[in-house]
């Protein structure tokens, strides 16, 4: 099993000048590509022993009783570009909270702190690659980069596969946000179908009535390819 | 038309943002509660085979500001070159949000497969788009054979990826993601 080498053509290049904070912070040089060894096959697995009863449950986690803000679950499937679920993935997450405020020192918008938001949560995916979250919606907010820019709603996403050269840090958006196309960070991805694919959609077959709504968000990592006429195959 | 390849590709990657933080250090920055303790904060158990050492560094962007809001994360073989078991050999940590300096404590890795003894490190942060692959090697290693090593046609770059042996069991390795000695950042 070998590591797929990565397609960059769709994801966004490290010097993005509407993004004003990568001008700095860009390595100027190429990247040296080469083929993944043991090191990037290889990763951390995470058992379920890591995980606290309501660590997937930002509406409760932080303080035991509830948020203020729209309920959602978010779910969805973690998958690699075989389309063969990835079972056992450490999924993490972050985001503001319904007003578009950070639990963060360093965040000072004028929106309240909820003091039962804390805002994060992290779970594993089953045997099918599924996930889920229950969360509020996070609030727009806006950001010191252009004169008046102001981040879709959005949640950070983490995830672990099963090699370290997996490694995947992204953001989901909400369909139908008029802010995600104005947003400089999402303008970074030079694809449009690359940013259709941050964008979930509003799943009414896994919105509870009376009680939530559901987004859902598909994630796909580096997937391994096994071909007899590279090396052996694995267990042979 | 020709055929369609069944093949997805991979989720684009979004910058970590400045409050990488809450999702992955909580405790960190003061949220406490909702995850016992931080992921990633001691790679291997105390008891662990292999001489103890301890890097530290910064990450300066390309005026030579020290970033202040950076993730990294490690991954490693173990004293013997072996990777695993469980989540044994990976570390995460954030840099002092004063100072910049991270700090990582752990085993020294054993060569692995014909590569020299090495560390994989990921770093993410604000205005980082994709996280960013590197290695650290260490000084006073025989790199002479290391596959990746002796195949940078800038061989005057190697120096990036080897932490400097500062005695005692401490290494320094400072990170430069742009400009002068830059870091080797690797696709791999």
């Amino acid at each position: 099993m070998t590591l797929i080498p990565r397609t960059r053509s769709f994801q966004p290049p490290a010097h993005a000048p509407g993004y004003k904070s990568t001008v700095a912070r860009s390595p100027s040089r190429a990247l040296i590509s080469g083929p993944a060894t043991a090191t990037e096959q290889t990763g951390p697995v995470f058992g379920h022993e890591v995980l606290g009863e309501h660590d997937n449950n930002l509406i409760l986690n932080y303080t035991g009783q509830p948020a203020i803000g729209e309920r959602i679950i978010v779910h969805g499937r973690v998958l690699d570009e075989f389309a063969r679920p990835i079972s056992g993935a450490l999924v993490e997450v972050w985001q503001a909270n319904a007003g578009g405020r950070y639990r963060h020192k360093k965040d000072n918008y004028l929106a309240p702190l909820d003091p039962n938001f804390g805002g994060c949560g992290r779970t594993i995916t089953g045997e099918d690659g599924s996930y889920e979250f229950l969360t509020v919606r996070p609030g727009a907010y806006p950001w010191p980069n252009g004169g008046n820019d102001w981040r879709p709603m959005h949640i950070h996403f983490s995830l672990f596969g099963s090699s370290f050269g997996q490694r995947l840090i992204s953001q989901m958006y909400f369909e139908g946000d008029p802010l995600i196309a104005r947003c400089p960070i999402v303008n970074t991805i030079p694809d449009q179908a690359a940013i259709d694919r941050l964008i979930a959609p509003l799943d009414m077959t896994r919105a509870l009535p009376l009680d939530c709504l559901a987004y859902k968000f598909d994630i796909v990592l580096r997937g391994s390819r096994q071909t007899m006429f590279e090396n052996r195959m694995e267990g042979l | 038309m020709v055929q369609k390849l069944d093949t997805l590709p991979e989720t684009t990657s979004q910058t970590a943002g400045p409050y990488v933080h809450i999702g992955c250090t909580p405790n960190f920055v003061g949220i406490h509660g909702i995850y016992e303790t931080d992921l990633g904060g001691q790679p291997f158990p105390d008891d662990a085979e292999g001489e103890r050492i301890t890097v530290t560094g910064i990450v300066y962007d390309g005026t030579g500001t020290v970033l202040r809001d950076v993730l990294i994360e490690f991954w490693q073989a173990d004293a013997k070159g072996r990777y695993g078991p469980g989540a044994q050999g990976f570390a995460r940590r954030p840099s002092d949000l004063e100072t910049g300096e991270w700090e990582l404590k752990t085993v020294k890795p054993g060569a692995n497969g014909g590569q020299a003894p090495h560390i994989a490190v990921w770093i993410v942060a604000r205005g980082i788009n994709m996280g960013l692959q590197t290695r650290m090697y260490f000084e006073g290693d025989d790199h002479s054979s290391d596959p990746l090593l002796t195949r940078l046609e800038h061989q005057n770059r190697v120096p990036t990826l080897i932490a400097k042996d500062t005695g005692n069991g401490t290494y320094r390795f400072d990170i430069r993601l742009q400009g002068e000695g830059e870091t080797v950042f690797l696709d791999m």
